[in-house]
């Protein structure tokens, strides 16, 4: 039964409050090696047929309209695991 | 692209016949040519951004500036009596005593909130508290006011459960209660949602702060987020263009909220006036660096001396034009004596806020903006902030009003038996714009801060601004978009005097007004006739009412095609009341109390809730409005909650009587009977009439009957018109009206509560 | 009696707890997370909010910050420690109270009038309740589903650590109905709901009359008269 993953990201150009918030607590903790964090989804579907090109199409289709806001996050991934 | 040679002013003069993509920024040809005549020269591109938004209808208010004069215009000394900071500024400021002062706006996000519900909105309330940050004050409350489209259209659903989480989660996150606002729901409002935001803050006298740049030397500095590439252009494209046709490419990117962020800010502000750090201050929103540069050198002493390079930027590929348009949000400009420098960094260290130093003040008259060591703006700030464009634009009545006025209610069938009128009551409380809302403002917190002492479902929300001896304010927001449709001068007003019975049913003494003015294009000469009218209506309402407008805002561009929506003025009305203990709710609490309707009922059922939503019918002429009648009635509120000889009071607006009576039954569970005869004799309407007509003045009041000769005594001497039309009864009964029906508590409450969850999903805990 | 209420940035009852606090009787005392000093206080709490915007998860970036590092300490001594809602979230992600809170079931904030019901007084934040005792406190927040693995869950049960309970209404998918919990030793108390809202006639939720409940004065009492701890 393969899997396929989705990763979702918050648009570059746009402000990730949560990214920024979690970045600020990780700097606490180092000398400053980090820089900026950013804040995505990951989805993990699972199929109980082969991932055709067809079917990974459909999920592409899914993926801009459904997983994501494309207004405000890109789809940055969509893989089959291994 | 970015341009390999920088537009400097130099550079701009030497290249006067450079094409520049004035259009594309909104600009129109005259517009352009009159830029070029002001600095006798092309503007250079950083210039052009500036002129562009801050030239925006949305920002320049060029096609409604010469109605909206009027505020200010027809305004008593009386009015101004209270007032500490009037049109014109962030937000209106009224003193209402005690060394208090309280400041709130009204303001819209309603393009940006159908395009991304739950950012537009929560950015909504974002710039509006912002709004109230600058005054000097603490937001101490917000609250909402919405039109979504048809409810069981397939797109409400996203746009509502957008709107709703969005305000939820930045309002929830700032820690301010809301504490009321309405919904209504309507096609026309189908592919343009409106998303009115109201804060209000409460200051001490002395704390009071203006956006203006004085002082030469002194600091300029921006602080809070960084710039970012959000909404870029949004001011000027968002606000003067329809998107129905453009699609995604027309679309800009939104801007995203950090309430975090904003929180953050919002102390950080306090402690820096607390610490007297601060000369004058102007949050960012529309148009950005753009408008807080120039608004502040405009107000101040006329220069101000700007490095862009010292912006901190989120995105450092932006370009100079963009960082003057960004529209990112969290952020605030604050004018600093040097000396003060140091104290400002403390605080602002101490919330990890970030600030950067930009520039100073001059008194050349001239705001200039340096980029890369060359001057890229030189302006009179003057031009770009306040003597923008002004139209007159045209106007004509519209030819489909006659009709519409001449369709009237009367020919509707009436129900001729309680059966009859029991079904189109259960119709009329079960519709969307008469339903339970619950869904909604389940999602808000209207607990924190600890001061609220009204909330939904009660007619104002109140707020106590001192713990030590109560006093408070209490605010109301109307409008009722039908009405407005058929006669916008008349619609306008009776939003005005709801929004002002509603804060005097609350025992609260109405003192000011702030309108955000919902309309569609300005360039369609119907849609500018209403917008005239609408203005004109409130105005003359405000000078009746002996209230002065403070401050608000207008919409232009709400339509879809070619379809504007029904004009929408949203009033919000604020008042003071000395012990916010001495309240009125919207419901009686217990047994056995008179009830009492004040006011005269007129054959008045024309654009009603009753044609809508049993008859789906919209035409005719809405009711009079009568301001001496509501003014009477405030003050005889104020006196019966003052002496504690009234319970509970209830406004009568949309669904006439029976609703009042409705929402007096389900405030508390607590059921009432009422009996109709002796109203429909004395003021010769028939029994739906009696039930549904919205005649405006009129309030119902529980009294205890040991208060009884008190309060009509009370009525008598203020010369208000009193019928006792029942009782308050928890028998069991439910809501009975004599000889005709009865419903029980549950029914009512159940027929009430259904319909949002049906639509939009189950309410925790039903 | 000094009762200590931390403010986070993102904090947002801090300025109701410590009302709360000042009602009950006691003297309040601002404490801010960026020190060290807990500025010899007798008990403390950890106010409702959105530290630090709750972005990485509700409560997580608070619980490292300076100050938890003493509150965790001078818990660990038996020093009286309330969390409310966020306060709760950081007390889990502190330690100092076992399991998790996630998001709602339903997937959205709510605010509503909750009722609960006493599970343990033997604490020092509800030895003021009768054992068994409904009150009715503000519910306000959008991740408060009490989870944690079976076995845990077992053990809070037997070791009788459940504080409060929802009654009727469980309303975030809350395992157990579990609405609060105690440590072992009893000074430490966490709950999503907000007694600090439920401490002033007229401010409260609904009761015999609009706005008149007080049900959750008595936990701040609690820990002025607090005899089942020594300190």
């Amino acid at each position: 039964m393969p899997t396929v993953i989705v990763e979702v990201m918050p648009k570059e150009v746009l402000l990730d409050p949560a990214g920024k918030a979690t970045a600020r607590a990780l700097q606490r903790f180092g000398d400053g090696e980090i820089t900026d964090v950013r804040i995505g989804k990951r989805f993990e579907i699972t199929l109980n047929t082969p991932a055709t090109p067809e079917l990974l199409a459909h999920i592409a289709d899914l993926a801009r309209d459904v997983l994501s806001n494309q207004v405000i996050e890109d789809v940055t991934s969509i893989r089959v695991a291994e | 692209m970015t341009e390999l040679v920088l537009d400097t002013v130099e550079n701009a003069a030497a290249t006067p016949d450079k094409h520049q993509p004035f259009e594309l920024l909104g600009l129109k040809a005259d517009e352009y040519a009159q830029i070029r005549e002001i600095l006798g020269r092309r503007p250079t591109s950083g210039e052009l951004a500036m002129y562009s938004v801050m030239w925006s209808e949305h920002c320049s208010y060029k096609s409604s500036k010469v109605h909206l004069r009027q505020f200010g215009q027809k305004v008593s000394d009386d009015m101004k009596k209270h007032l500490m900071v009037g049109m014109g500024e962030n937000a209106g400021v009224v003193d209402i005593g005690e060394g208090w002062a309280v400041t709130f706006k009204i303001e819209s996000h309603n393009h940006p909130s159908y395009i991304e519900p739950f950012q537009g909105a929560a950015t909504g309330v974002g710039g509006i508290v912002r709004d109230i940050i600058s005054m000097g004050a603490r937001p101490v409350a917000v609250m909402d006011a919405l039109r979504f489209g048809a409810i069981d259209h397939e797109d409400t659903n996203r746009v509502v459960g957008g709107v709703v989480s969005g305000i939820s989660f930045y309002g929830n996150c700032l820690g301010l209660p809301n504490i009321g606002g309405e919904t209504w729901f309507d096609s026309v409002y189908q592919a343009n949602p409106l998303v009115n935001a109201l804060a209000v803050g409460a200051l001490r006298h002395e704390d009071l702060h203006l956006a203006n740049a004085k002082g030469v030397g002194n600091r300029v500095v921006l602080f809070g987020a960084r710039t970012g590439g959000d909404g870029i252009g949004g001011a000027s494209i968002l606000a003067s263009d329809t998107f129905a046709e453009g699609g995604p490419t027309k679309r800009p990117a939104v801007q995203v909220g950090d309430p975090f962020a904003e929180k953050v800010l919002i102390e950080c502000c306090l402690e820096l006036f607390q610490a007297d750090c601060v000369e004058g201050i102007q949050d960012l929103g529309a148009a950005g660096i753009s408008c807080a540069t120039s608004e502040l050198a405009s107000n101040g002493d006329g220069g101000m001396h700007i490095v862009l390079d010292n912006v901190l930027l989120r995105d450092p590929t932006l370009t100079a034009e963009e960082i003057l348009m960004s529209e990112s949000q969290e952020r605030m400009m604050a004018v600093v004596k040097p000396e003060k420098l140091d104290a400002f960094m403390a605080v602002i260290n101490k919330w990890d806020v970030e600030a950067s130093d930009l520039g100073q003040v001059t008194d050349t008259g001239r705001l200039i903006i340096e980029w890369h060591g060359q001057t890229i703006v030189d302006v009179d700030p003057r031009t770009v902030a306040v003597d923008g464009p002004v139209y007159n634009r045209p106007m004509s009545y519209p030819t489909w009003l006659d009709a519409l006025q001449a369709d009237t209610a009367s020919a509707l069938p009436r129900a001729t038996d309680g059966t009859g009128l029991r079904e189109q009551f259960l119709t009329l409380i079960g519709s969307p714009n008469e339903a339970d809302t619950d869904w909604i403002t389940n999602q808000y917190d209207y607990y924190v801060m600890g001061n609220t002492a009204l909330h939904t479902p009660d007619g104002a929300g109140m707020i106590r601004i001192d713990e030590e001896s109560g006093l408070g304010v209490a605010l109301a927001t109307d409008a009722n978009g039908r009405y407005c449709q058929l006669d916008p001068y008349v619609g306008a007003q009776l939003a005005l005097v709801e929004s002002y019975r509603n804060v005097a049913t609350s025992g609260a003494t109405p003192m000011a007004v702030s309108d955000c003015l919902n309309f569609g294009s300005p360039e369609n000469p119907e849609v500018m006739w209403q917008f005239a009218q609408s203005v004109e209506g409130l105005a003359d309402g405000c000078l009746e009412l002996g209230i002065p407008v403070t401050g608000g805002n207008v919409s232009f561009y709400n339509q879809t095609g070619d379809v504007p929506i029904h004009p929408t003025p949203v009033v919000a009305v604020m008042g003071s009341i000395d012990n916010v203990a001495r309240r009125l709710p919207s419901g009686w609490q217990d047994e056995g109390e008179n009830l009492y309707l004040l006011g005269v009922t007129r054959e008045e059922l024309d654009g009603s809730s009753w044609a809508g939503s049993v008859h789906n019918h919209l035409g005719g002429t809405p009711p009079i409005v009568d301001f001496d009648a509501e003014k009477s009635l405030a003050g005889l509120l104020s006196a019966a909650a003052y002496e504690g000889i009234v319970t509970s009071a209830i406004d009568l607006s949309t669904g006439g009587l029976i609703k009042a009576v409705a929402d007096g039954v389900l405030r508390f569970g607590v059921g009432a009977r009422i009996w109709i005869n002796e109203l429909m004799q004395r003021d010769g309407i028939d029994e739906t009439a009696a039930l549904f007509s919205e005649s405006s003045a009129r309030v119902i009041v529980s009294v205890d009957r040991t208060d009884d000769v008190k309060f009509r005594g009370l009525c008598e001497g203020r010369n208000v018109p009193v019928l006792r039309i029942g009782v308050t009864d928890n028998g069991g009964a439910g809501l009975e009206v004599q000889d005709l029906f009865t419903v029980t508590v549950d029914e009512l409450s159940a027929t009430h509560r259904a319909t949002l969850p049906k639509h939009f999903g189950p309410v925790v805990g039903g | 009696m000094r009762v200590g209420v931390i403010t986070f940035p993102g904090s947002l009852d801090d300025r109701d707890a410590l009302r709360a606090v000042r009602l009950a009787g006691a003297e309040p005392v601002a404490l801010w997370h960026d020190s060290h000093d807990l500025q010899g206080v007798d008990a403390l709490i950890i106010p409702g909010g959105f530290s630090y915007g709750d972005y990485l998860r509700c409560g997580a970036i608070a619980a490292h910050s300076p100050i938890m590092a003493e509150v965790v300490a001078a818990a660990n001594k038996g020093l009286p420690v309330l969390g409310i809602c966020n306060g709760f979230q950081i007390l889990v992600e502190s330690h100092l109270l076992d399991g998790g809170l996630i998001r709602n079931d339903h997937g959205t904030f709510i605010r509503r009038d909750q009722k609960l019901r006493v599970e343990n007084v033997d604490t020092a934040w509800t030895n003021r309740y009768e054992l068994g005792q409904e009150i009715t406190i503000p519910l306000k927040n959008g991740e408060g589903g009490f989870i944690a693995d079976e076995e845990t869950l077992k053990r809070l049960e037997g070791d009788g650590l459940v504080a409060f309970r929802y009654v009727d209404v469980n309303p975030n998918g809350s395992l157990n109905d579990i609405a609060g919990l105690r440590n072992a030793r009893g000074n430490v108390v966490g709950l999503m709901p907000h007694p600090e809202h439920a401490v002033e006639a007229g401010f409260g939720p609904d009761a015999e009359r609009m706005q008149s409940g007080t049900d959750g004065l008595a936990m701040f009492v609690s820990v002025l008269t607090d005899t089942v701890l020594s300190k």
